[in-house]
């Protein structure tokens, strides 16, 4: 049909209206149609260990997670704080360190070393970026640059940590399934903790400072002091990756502080989708393993790689799950005019 | 003669090489409305600046009830209650408009005070930010509080702008231009609000282009010119007052003042 004497509408679907407000919890198909996404995201990502052919490929699982993981902090930080941070190999390489360090130096099982590897990093993290609150957007991303080079350099040129060897000889988890469940169950736990995090009173708050600083700040609140805890958030979960990333290694070395780990996570949220959190998730889903397929292309793995990237970026510049959510609650048909 | 809430004492700032503010004194008393007038680039708002913390003034000292507060910052000076709205609107455009009020009602003052008329703690806030956009002249059976505050037209955001500033329950409010933009309705709409905030007893400094509306409701009023105060003084005396004509319009012009005022 020609856009001359027609036109597509897009309508909202009627069962997406009716399942706005609180009513949707006294029908039963409301709440069906509210939960369904959901859903499926939990149970496909737990029975992702079973579906999945070899060791080989649930290792990759682990890794989807860990850069999941990462994307996360990233969609946040850039979409709900407006911290555009470049740091996801700093928060990952500093939790690596920090858990090799305690699992190895102080022989603290993997199970503890990861929320301490957490807690500390964060701070950690957090204490290195304070300089650097009052930069905003592409500013705060290029000095965030900085940090992973910085540390690897100070690895290297102290020797300290085992230099460029990288700490060896750190205690993997008990098992596979153990690793790929408790990757897997972190992530969705922060997933739908930020999605809650976000909409609470608190939450608004980052949303205003990302708006507007100026106004959060004649409304007396101190804005350095919530960036700081937007940062530690976002660099606990990165240093939380990192930890997990190590005890899967059973390694710990300065090539954590590769940038690949800034940089895939911001692919996938543009794949994903901005400012949905799941969005980097899904992203994450398909970059990952779509890299790995790619390995039997050799040097032109890359090249493919690329192609994809710009492929979305052209024919679904919104990501996938703008793209979902608008099939999902509209429908779309041709209207005369 | 009680002692005024806010003492300015000597006030100047420098960009670069031009004089904003030069030497500027003056007193805000408990329950005044305080007018500042000034052809552009007068240096008004760099007063609203420097008094809420904004920018650093060079040198001089503000007093808030006898307590020096310069050089502190903007989060600190609101905290005490020295409250300001912004010339070019700063709502947070990505949120519902009774949203906005969330944010100032989180801060450690609301906490304290309980917003504007008490009750805006812990987990009400929302509840207590509509009943603040309704007194303020948000329709309450509109779906307007409900709206993103990026479809708003100006009217509201000016609204939206005082309403911040009384989520924190303010001792003061400096308005910086808040007639501007409006329409003729939309500002005659406006005065009563800000008679009936003054009733209150709130002291309420306003910065101003729109002269006859801000000799309704000021008290005493202030000229300002390149950065010096001109003159202090009831509105009757600043009209009259030659110099203050000649700021604004020159001095060959002093007739068409007189139709305008």
């Amino acid at each position: 049909m020609s856009t001359q004497e027609s036109r597509k509408e897009r309508i909202d679907r009627g069962i997406k209206v009716r399942s706005d407000g609180l009513y949707a919890l006294m029908s039963w198909r409301e709440l069906c149609y509210l939960t369904l996404p959901r859903f499926i995201l939990i149970t496909g990502m737990l029975s992702l260990p079973f579906l999945v052919p070899d060791m080989y490929w649930q290792r990759v699982i682990s890794i989807v997670c860990i850069y999941a993981i990462l994307a996360l902090s990233f969609d946040f930080m850039a979409h709900y704080v407006g911290l555009v941070s470049l740091g996801g190999a700093f928060f990952i390489g500093t939790g690596g360190y920090i858990a090799g360090i305690l699992n190895t130096y102080f022989s603290i099982p993997p199970f503890l070393t990861v929320p301490l590897a957490a807690i500390i990093g964060g701070g950690f993290c957090t204490l290195l970026l304070l300089p650097c609150l009052p930069l905003k957007g592409v500013y705060f991303a290029i000095v965030t640059l900085m940090y992973p080079l910085f540390m690897a350099r100070i690895i290297e040129a102290f020797d300290i940590f085992g230099g460029t060897d990288g700490i060896i000889g750190i205690d993997s988890f008990s098992s596979s399934f153990a690793e790929q469940y408790f990757v897997i169950c972190i992530l969705l736990i922060f997933l739908f903790g930020l999605r809650r995090f976000v909409t609470t009173d608190r939450g608004l708050i980052f949303t205003a400072i990302m708006d507007n600083d100026q106004a959060v700040k004649a409304s007396g609140i101190n804005i350095t002091k919530y960036k700081a805890l937007a940062v530690y958030i976002a660099s606990s979960m990165g240093c939380l990756a990192g930890a997990c990333l190590t005890h899967i290694y059973m390694w710990s070395g300065i090539s954590q502080f590769a940038l690949d780990f800034s940089i895939l996570p911001i692919a996938a949220t543009v794949i994903g989708g901005s400012g949905t959190l799941v969005g980097p998730i899904l992203g994450c889903l398909i970059l990952v393993p779509a890299s790995e397929l790619l390995r039997d292309f050799g040097t032109l793995r890359i090249a493919f790689y690329a192609s994809i990237l710009v492929g979305f970026i052209l024919f679904k510049s919104g990501g996938i799950m703008e793209f979902g959510q608008r099939k999902y609650e509209q429908f779309e048909r041709w209207t005369k005019i | 003669m009680t002692d005024p809430i806010l003492k300015i004492d000597q006030l100047s700032k420098r960009f670069g090489g031009v004089k904003a503010l030069e030497n500027v004194s003056f007193d805000v008393f408990p329950g005044d409305v305080l007018g500042i007038i000034g052809p552009n680039g007068s240096g008004k708002t760099t007063i609203v600046n420097s008094i809420t913390g904004f920018i650093k003034p060079n040198s001089g000292n503000i007093y808030f009830k006898n307590k020096n507060i310069t050089g502190k910052p903007p989060h600190k000076i609101a905290d005490m209650g020295v409250t300001r709205t912004f010339q070019v609107m700063r709502p947070y455009y990505s949120l519902p408009a009774y949203k906005n009020l969330v944010i100032p009602l989180f801060s450690p003052r609301a906490k304290r005070t309980g917003g504007w008329r008490g009750g805006g703690t812990l987990g009400n806030r929302q509840t207590i930010a509509i009943d603040i956009l309704e007194d303020i002249g948000f329709e309450r059976d509109s779906y307007i509080p409900f709206k993103k505050t990026s479809t708003l037209p100006t009217g509201y955001l000016k609204r939206l702008e005082l309403a911040r500033c009384l989520a924190l329950k303010p001792e003061i409010i400096i308005c910086d231009e808040v007639f501007s933009g409006l329409s003729m309705s939309e500002i005659a709409s406006m005065v009563p609000l800000i008679e009936r905030l003054q009733d209150e007893g709130i002291t309420i400094v306003m910065i101003e282009h729109r002269l006859r509306e801000l000799f309704q409701v000021a008290n005493r009023v202030m000229v300002l010119n390149f950065g010096e105060k001109l003159i202090e003084g009831s509105p009757t005396e600043v009209m009259a007052d030659k110099k203050v004509k000649e700021a604004y319009f020159g001095s060959e012009e002093v007739e068409e003042v007189m139709t305008y005022a």
